[in-house]
């Protein structure tokens, strides 16, 4: 039964007049590990539902290798769900809820494959004990339990995590990262925090009003995201508009503001007139005064308006003679000093970490506000601003809100600069 | 008497000459101050009441006196000749409130739960539904029972029609009247708690049944049910408990034969005068429902379920 691939193919969801889900087509390898990230509302959690059985398409099919699977029953598809606030049946004890799936299916040797699965979430001596007696990790562990035991073709965990804190979430993300590879099952994860899919999937789609941006393993999303949306929503970019000069072979010449830029012809996904120019904050290097390496991006005449050490970096804000300001993470490696502000700077990074995006798009897109992109746009924000949502960021936004973003960022650029 | 005490109570503990560690003492006292009124009702109106009918069941006639007049003589007979006289209306009394009581089960539990969980907009108004006999007597909704299974009307009728009901036999003063109006006059009693309890239900229970191969059927035995125990124990105390000791539905729907032992205390009280043998059959009954209702709720297991 097992190792079968799930397939979607035009999966649209509508409710009324409001398309939560627009034709959705993705090949989830067996015994991978996929994500669906989005924000709320971006309808990730309706194509799951519908892989579950739970909500019904309205156009589409969905298929686990040869099998359509699009309409049977939820109790008769070999896929199992881990869902949001964990639904563990509270009158069941921890052994029956985990034994709830293997009862319906008379399973044998329902005891051993139970006391098994209890073993792999660390909770065999729990056993006995009722739901509302367990802490909220040991909660989500059960819901893991009564999910995996039952080997399903296809795993659906629906923001597993959300309801925990955010030490327990990293450690309950590697954890279902070992698990995942214990048991050798396809994982699909619904969330909305990048770094929880960064850090635990080999692929992640991007799901934006009911479409996907992008999908491709974490490196491909971070290193050469195809959107704008992508580009914020995946840790922070600077993207700056720009028009083509020159189209050579290996790269295409562009001018940001009357600076000559090089963008690598694999990396820019603009045929047009219009480019946004995006690089990633840690990729870029401040230089004093008006000199910059050969070889390099540059952007000459900028002004360090904003400093914040944070330790592990410090975190750059640069206006540029435009007037746009430029985001740049220094490593704290010790080899170079904090510049002060006021400070004279070229902005420069490698040519081969610049991307191109498609100049008709918004800048913004994608940038978690409290109040949502449209405030961020309201507010007057220059095209080629800090994006993302980072406690170092913005260090002046009211609310860091969950606060990895920025981390996880630098994270990234380390490994895999 | 005790009312006057609180309230003088109150005032010294208030009054502005109360030192602070008299307030103090006040806010502790405040508790029992506030449990005194229904405290005292329940003394004067319920444990007295129950003392003076115990007394009463125990006594016998004074011989040449006057029918009423009783004194106490300790007579536990009292006991063993109601039930060798009544035992009939007992078993009957117990047999019709059990009957009443399931029968209000299997027709309240899917109008609980369509109400509840699928009633949408319409659940406000289907809860009124439910409610609305009240707005009529007691008595006359019992009496339009009469009508309803009288020999010319549709149920009879449609019984006679489809061969259910032998020719000839109606179904007016019968067991089956009583036990129909004792159903009907119970139903909301079932249907509230049931409800209250599907409408906590979390439906993500019912999915997370689903995913884990439960069709409907059994999703709905494995889970939606032993979660919606609390109701059906609380609706099927409240409608068993009043119906094994109500005397109206078997006096308006019945005849001599399906007489239930509330008729038996009735005629005991008010017709003959017997007052021992009515008392000592009340606490007869009140001894079995308890007995009843305690193994009851010791298999439904209810206090796991909060």
């Amino acid at each position: 039964m097992a190792g079968r691939d799930l397939r979607l193919d035009g999966l649209t969801k509508t409710f009324g007049s409001f398309t939560a889900v627009d034709g959705i087509s993705l090949d989830v390898a067996s015994g991978s590990f996929f994500a669906l990230l989005g924000p709320s509302g971006c309808g990730k959690t309706t194509t799951l539902r519908m892989v579950a059985g739970l909500e019904r398409p309205t156009r589409g099919r969905i298929r686990l290798g040869d099998e359509d699977i699009t309409d049977a029953r939820p109790y008769r598809r070999p896929v199992n769900t881990v869902f949001q606030s964990y639904a563990l049946f509270p009158h069941l004890d921890v052994f029956e809820n985990v034994a709830f799936g293997l009862r319906r299916r008379r399973a044998a040797d329902v005891r051993a494959k139970v006391s098994q699965a209890l073993e792999l979430v660390e909770l065999g001596h729990l056993a006995r004990r009722k739901p509302a007696q367990l802490s909220g990790g040991q909660q989500q562990r059960v819901a893991l339990a009564r999910a995996v035991v039952n080997r399903p073709d296809v795993l659906l965990l629906d923001e597993p995590l959300g309801a925990l804190d955010l030490k327990l979430r990293r450690q309950m993300q590697l954890e279902l990262k070992r698990i995942q590879t214990e048991v050798g099952i396809t994982f699909v994860h619904v969330t909305h925090d990048q770094e929880e899919a960064m850090t635990m999937a080999d692929t992640i789609a991007v799901m934006n009003a009911g479409r996907i941006e992008q999908l491709g393993s974490p490196i491909d999303l971070y290193e050469s995201p195809a959107t704008a949306y992508v580009a914020n929503f995946l840790g922070q970019s600077n993207l700056l508009p720009a028009a083509v000069a020159h189209r050579s072979a290996g790269s295409v010449l562009v001018d940001v503001d009357g600076s000559r830029i090089a963008v690598p012809a694999d990396r820019c996904r603009s045929a047009g007139r219009d480019v946004l120019v995006g690089v990633r904050p840690e990729k870029v290097q401040l230089e004093r005064g008006a000199g910059a390496p050969a070889g390099m991006n540059a952007l000459s005449g900028g002004l360090v308006t904003d400093a914040s050490f944070t330790g592990t970096s410090t975190q750059y804000v640069v206006r540029l003679p435009s007037g746009r300001q430029l985001t740049a993470f220094a490593q704290n490696t010790g080899r170079a000093t904090v510049l002060p502000v006021g400070c004279s700077v070229t902005v420069c990074w490698d040519e081969a970490h610049t991307f191109g995006l498609d100049g008709a798009e918004d800048a913004a897109a994608g940038i978690e506000t409290p109040d949502g992109p449209a405030a961020a746009a309201r507010a007057g924000l220059p095209v080629g601003h800090v994006a993302g949502t980072g406690p170092g960021g913005a260090p002046d936004e009211p609310e860091a809100a969950p606060g990895t973003e920025a981390e996880a960022t630098a994270a990234g650029g380390d490994g895999r600069a | 008497m005790s009312v006057t005490a609180v309230a003088a109570g109150t005032r010294a503990a208030a009054g502005p000459e109360g030192a602070p560690e008299e307030v103090r003492r006040g806010r502790r006292s405040t508790p029992y101050l506030l449990l005194l009124p229904g405290m005292a009702w329940l003394v004067l109106f319920f444990a007295v009441p129950v003392f003076a009918l115990a007394s009463l069941s125990l006594q016998t006639r004074v011989p040449g006196a006057e029918i009423g007049v009783y004194t106490q003589t300790f007579r536990w007979a009292n006991y063993s000749d109601a039930l060798a006289e009544y035992a009939p209306q007992f078993l009957r009394s117990l047999l019709y409130a059990g009957l009443a009581t399931l029968l209000c089960l299997l027709i309240g539990y899917p109008l609980a739960y369509a109400i509840a969980l699928k009633a949408g907009r319409w659940r406000n108004l289907m809860l009124i539904a439910v409610i609305a006999p009240f707005f009529t007597s007691f008595i006359l909704r019992t009496i339009a029972w009469r009508q309803v299974l009288a020999d010319s009307g549709p149920v009879t009728s449609t019984l006679h029609t489809l061969h259910i009901l032998p020719p000839g036999e109606s179904l007016t003063a019968s067991g089956t009247a009583v036990v129909a109006g004792l159903t009907y006059n119970f139903l909301p009693f079932m249907v509230l708690p049931l409800y209250a309890s599907l409408e906590r239900l979390d439906p993500r229970l019912v999915e997370a049944a689903g995913d884990l191969y439960a069709t409907a059927p059994v999703g709905f035995r494995r889970v939606t049910f032993p979660l919606s125990m609390p109701g059906v124990v609380a609706g099927t105390l409240l409608t068993f408990i009043p119906a094994a000791g109500d005397y109206v539905n078997a006096a308006l729907l019945g005849n001599p034969s399906t007489q239930m032992i509330g008729n038996v205390v009735d005629s005991r009280f008010f017709r003959v005068v017997d007052y021992p043998t009515a008392a000592a059959l009340s606490f007869v009954l009140m001894a079995a429902i308890l007995l009843l209702v305690t193994a009851y709720i010791r298999r439904a297991g209810t206090e796991e379920l909060v």
